[in-house]
């Protein structure tokens, strides 16, 4: 589970280009974190690269916080 | 070269404009894989890139997940596209009174729909890589209008305003996107016109003559080039002063 936060926190941090202490759980990518609608959509590829999965886009639509994107990936993966 | 070790696609260079092209980017250093139709076609496109470094794909960009396929294919053996060609295109003419559905759809999908399937699937590689070069052929009849063309100048005026749209939305990551617009340029295209009509064309252009496939490939080479790093969301006329909009 950590692990899960942990790689989701570095790849928010690596795409929006912000500091890793800066991407809190609670944070949302385009009102805290200064991601427009480009960079969520990159965002929403990387996570798919880091957890070879593929997220449909109206699934990817509703992942707006880091919270959203781990609870994603915990829901959908390992299973 | 400038283009060294960048993997570069062009659609329909089995012959006209598109060989030109291809060509010229695989002399200027690119890894070309230019697409044809056939087999036989692309048996010939690999034997014609071979000495220059580049090879040959059958695409036929109507067909169902044919060009998304494809680039993948490329992509997993090759490493990214970093320059994209949309030169594919086809005519079907005829006055607009009798101009069939499936004159039109045809030209849609051949020439319009193509340009945003494959500049969508390229678009991953080219975000990551936060730079990409797309050059798409329009056509002077887009920016002008053609009696007998309605169809193939909505198309082409349709790739135009999707060339600035794309350039607006990827531009923040390095990533160009323009149109080269030819006049009229001797291809098998062109030399399936009347002569008269050829004829009437010539003596509205200033340089008095057709323009040659190679005119048309070195204005892409430009275009796919660093030279043109700050160039996005442009046409560039190559019609010799057939018109001067
Ligand atoms: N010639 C001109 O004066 C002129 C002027 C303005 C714009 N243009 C544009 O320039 C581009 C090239 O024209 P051109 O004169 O070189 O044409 P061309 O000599 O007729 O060659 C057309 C090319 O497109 C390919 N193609 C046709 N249908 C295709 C399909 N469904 N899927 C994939 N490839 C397909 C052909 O492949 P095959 O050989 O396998 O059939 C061929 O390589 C076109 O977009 C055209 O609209 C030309």
């Amino acid at each position: 589970m950590e692990n899960i936060e942990a790689r989701v926190k570095k790849i928010v941090a690596e795409q929006l280009g912000v500091n890793e202490a800066e991407v809190k759980t609670e944070s949302s990518f385009v009102d805290d974190l200064g991601a427009d609608s480009l960079d969520t959509v990159e965002l929403v590829m990387a996570l798919e690269e880091e957890f070879e999965c593929e997220i449909p886009d109206e699934d990817a639509e509703k992942i707006t916080t880091v919270q959203q994107a781990i609870d994603y990936v915990n829901a959908h993966l390992n299973k | 070269m400038s283009l060294q070790g960048k993997i570069a696609l062009v659609t329909g260079a089995s012959r006209g404009i598109g060989a030109a092209i291809a060509d010229t980017l695989a002399r200027e250093g690119a890894t070309v894989i230019g697409t044809a139709t056939s087999e036989a076609g692309a048996v010939a496109i690999s034997e014609r890139l071979a000495p220059l470094g580049g090879f040959g794909m059958e695409l036929n960009v109507t067909a169902d997940n044919a060009i998304e396929n494809l680039i993948e294919a490329i992509e997993k053996q090759h490493g990214p596209v970093a320059i994209l060609v949309n030169n594919a295109g086809i005519t079907r003419d005829g006055l607009l009174m009798r101009m069939k559905d499936e004159d039109w759809d045809a030209i849609m999908d051949t020439n319009l729909r193509s340009v945003f399937k494959a500049s969508k699937a390229v678009l991953r590689g080219m975000m990551k890589a936060r730079a990409g070069r797309i050059v798409n052929i329009a056509s002077v009849v887009g920016v002008m209008g053609n009696a007998g063309q309605a169809n193939y100048a909505a198309a082409k005026a349709g790739i135009i305003g999707f060339t600035k749209s794309m350039a607006r939305e990827v531009g923040s990551r390095g990533i160009t996107v323009n149109c080269v617009a030819p006049g009229f340029i001797d291809t098998d295209m062109t030399r399936a016109l009347p002569e008269a009509q050829r004829d009437a064309l010539v003596g509205q252009i200033a340089l008095g003559r057709l323009g040659a496939a190679q005119d048309i490939a070195d204005a892409v080479a430009f275009l796919a080039s660093d030279k043109a790093a700050y160039i996005t969301g442009q046409t560039l006329n190559v019609n010799g002063g057939m018109l001067m909009p």
